[in-house]
């Protein structure tokens, strides 16, 4: 008996219970600002005895600061981060290495804070980072790397790709490089040389002499191999050159226009376009037993080829419509489909690395447009327009262009330059990219961190 | 035996009526009322209803019995023509207008399928002088189905009105705050689930006791990493905005809350 009223008042209760509660309020929060997130960066704590030994080393007064600044520079480069003032920093680097006092950090409106250490340990640069969420008062990460001294520019940069990473969600594109053609002398007598330097203009080198005529560079997207064209004795030439150990070698002679050969996104084959008997065709070459295959079979001009991450599709330029425009096709050559429909002509298409973007050129109105749209040709978005500019390349996350842009001559022919600039997705942050001489035809390298 | 069914008979009769009661297709069919607007009620009475002093209601009188005076004085008002009822603009007017707009837009003669605009550099250039009675027709199209907008109630606002709780511009009041405290990372990848729910328990004053990651497991998933950098910008959010905006009464419907961060809308956009 007791067990059935003990049933029937846990029943009254269970269903009675729920009509008393409230439910949980609900709001739906869709939009938020995409302004730079407020960073402090602290510069890098380091003991005298340390401070010392590196700058005898490296002829540098505070090896510390110089690491922070490089990392405070590439996070505002980046357009998503609004490094702070060190001015308004309270708390000494040492200390905020330790323990952060978040309420000062927080009346400066950091939201999140890089601190770090550099120790000399066996002659060896050590660095310790730390990144900080100011708001939560919590340790985000905290690395540590040796290296010999003479790297510390990248220890800057990899710290930079793993504050990028972890506060964005996408990996960073500092500790990487770009090749591109280095031009000096007058427009008519231009000298070519194929210079490498860090995403950042640092560390500038020269790979070839000028004797000869360079084009279109562009990196193996797997390693810090180069492919690129030059003129010997007016015939070009598709050259390998592995930029580690400055090796190169001959792909091979082709007869007549040869243009803008690329990698495939294994590193195995080369993919360009070349004009035999008059007419240029698209083909790839493997690089280990060198066969030439012939993709496309058009009596129009098909060039610019570039594949996609996957390495299942090739987007091209062709003029098979009347006009250049861009196409996409299988990596075999079948199921060609035009996705370029705007006004004016389309060219240089590449894929992002990424695989959801094409970026292009296009020449409307005697204006040229750097812009991207998705790989079915929708969402066309011009992100810069200038006089004249061309052939954009990837960072290796997809989020950064970089291509060049050349001034108008005057009338006595004077004024010519040609320099390279970046520009972000968003198509506000534009960037121009310091070079020792002029620059143009750049390409982005992999993370060399991978 | 006998007691034992009885009991269990009643029980179950119990059951069925308490069933019958709370299902919803067993409940009478409700009236068919028009729909909802939304009116929010502010007392100004303590503000507006100031009481007369005896001075000024005597003034108050006099000038009362002034304008009857000049009432009386007035001659007779003139015979106004009635209108027929005929020529009161009917609802029904507007409709047709909105309906006719529609037509001369997808009149498919003027779409040029050839040439797409695509981008906002060619706005300009796209500009045609034929097609401004087009483009003012459009904003004249925008303002009609605006005004439907406000007649009918949405899904949505009924959704609120049972379950949130908050009136519409305390919850636009909070969002609006919190829209500005969240700064979204660019890099999240916009084809995936971009959902954090976060719950809050909240003080009288908004300002927040304890916040929790509804689906925390998530995080540790294997391809979910950018899910972690969602929820802690989610988070920052709402530490940065605290003390939340929340509603002066009621602290017992809001004092937990649950916040759906979704950052699709704004990286697909």
């Amino acid at each position: 008996m007791k067990s059935i009223k003990f049933l029937i008042i846990s029943l009254l209760i269970f269903l009675l219970a729920p009509i008393k509660s409230y439910s949980l309020i609900e709001v739906d929060i869709t939009r938020g600002n995409l302004n730079p997130l407020p960073v402090a960066v602290s510069p890098l704590s380091i003991d005298e005895t340390s401070k010392k030994s590196f700058e005898g080393l490296l002829k540098k007064k505070d090896i510390g600061a110089e690491i922070s600044s490089i990392v405070e520079n590439n996070l505002k480069t980046s357009g998503l981060f609004n490094p702070l003032s060190k001015d308004a920093f309270l708390q000494a680097p040492d200390i905020a290495n330790l323990k952060p006092r978040f309420e000062d950090w927080n009346l400066i409106k950091a939201q999140a804070l890089i601190t770090g250490k550099v120790t000399n340990v066996e002659d060896k640069l050590r660095v310790e980072f730390r990144l900080w969420d100011v708001l939560a008062g919590k340790e985000m990460m905290a690395l540590a790397f040796t290296t010999v001294p003479t790297n510390w520019r990248r220890v800057g940069h990899i710290i930079s790709d793993k504050v990028y990473e972890r506060l964005t969600g996408e990996k960073g594109y500092f500790d990487t490089r770009i090749i591109y053609v280095a031009e000096e002398g007058p427009k008519t007598k231009r000298i070519k040389k194929l210079a490498i330097m860090d995403q950042d203009g640092a560390n500038n080198k020269f790979l070839t002499l000028g004797n000869e005529l360079v084009l279109t560079p562009r990196f193996n997207p797997n390693s810090q191999m180069v492919t690129y064209l030059s003129y010997f004795r007016n015939l070009p030439r598709v050259y390998l050159l592995d930029i580690e150990t400055g090796m190169q070698e001959v792909v091979g002679d082709f007869p007549g226009m040869t243009f803008a050969p690329r990698f495939s996104p294994d590193g195995k084959k080369i993919i360009m376009s070349f004009a035999k008997d008059g007419n240029s065709d698209i083909y790839t070459m493997d690089l280990e037993n060198r066969i030439v295959e012939k993709i496309t079979n058009h009596p129009s001009i098909d060039t610019s080829p570039s594949y996609s991450p996957d390495g299942k599709l090739i987007c091209f330029n062709s003029d098979r419509s009347g006009y250049q425009q861009i196409y996409v096709m299988r990596s075999d050559g079948s199921n060609v489909k035009r996705i370029s429909f705007g006004r004016g002509i389309y060219g240089t298409p590449v894929w992002s690395p990424r695989g959801d973007l094409i970026a292009f050129t296009k020449l409307h109105k005697g204006k040229f447009y750097i812009g991207v749209m998705r790989i079915d040709g929708s969402g066309e978005r011009l992100l810069t327009e200038n006089f004249y500019q061309e052939a954009p390349s990837w960072s290796p996350n997809g989020r950064v262009l970089i291509f060049y842009r050349e001034t108008k001559t005057n009338d006595q022919g004077e004024g010519f330059s040609a320099k390279l600039w970046s520009i972000d997705l968003t198509g506000y942050n534009e960037r121009m990219v310091k070079t020792p001489t002029d620059g143009s035809d750049p390409s982005w390298s992999s993370l060399l961190n991978n | 035996m006998n007691r034992s069914i009885i009991v269990s008979s009643v029980l179950h009769i119990f059951v069925i009526i308490l069933t019958a009661m709370s299902l919803p297709f067993l409940a009478k069919k409700p009236i068919d009322l028009p729909p909802i607007v939304s009116v929010e009620l502010i007392q100004i009475t303590e503000k507006t209803n100031i009481p007369f002093a005896p001075k000024a209601k005597k003034i108050i009188e006099e000038i009362k019995e002034k304008e009857k005076k000049l009432v009386s004085e007035q001659a007779p008002p003139k015979k106004v023509k009635k209108k027929k009822p005929d020529s009161v603009p009917m609802p029904e007017d507007n409709v047709k207008k909105v309906e006719k707009i529609k037509d001369d837009k997808q009149n498919p003669e003027k779409i040029d399928n050839e040439v797409k605009q695509v981008s906002e550099f060619e706005k300009e250039e796209l500009f045609d002088p034929n097609n401004i009675a087009a483009l003012i027709d459009k904003s004249k199209e925008e303002v009609a189905v605006e005004v439907n907008k406000t007649d009918q109630v949405t899904q949505d606002q009924v959704k609120n009105f049972e379950n949130s709780g908050l009136s519409l511009s305390e919850e636009d009041a909070l969002k609006a705050q919190i829209f500005g405290c969240w700064s979204i990372p660019l890099g999240l990848p916009y084809n995936e689930n971009l959902l954090v729910r976060i719950k809050l328990e909240l003080k009288p004053d908004g300002s927040v006791v304890k916040s929790e990651i509804l689906d925390h497991a998530r995080m540790n998933r294997p391809g979910q990493g950018f899910y972690k950098v969602l929820a802690e910008s989610a988070l920052r959010a709402v530490k940065l905005c605290q003390p939340l905006r929340v509603p002066s009464t009621g602290y017992e419907r809001w004092k937990e809350l649950q916040l759906n961060f979704d950052a699709r809308e704004m990286l697909e956009g």
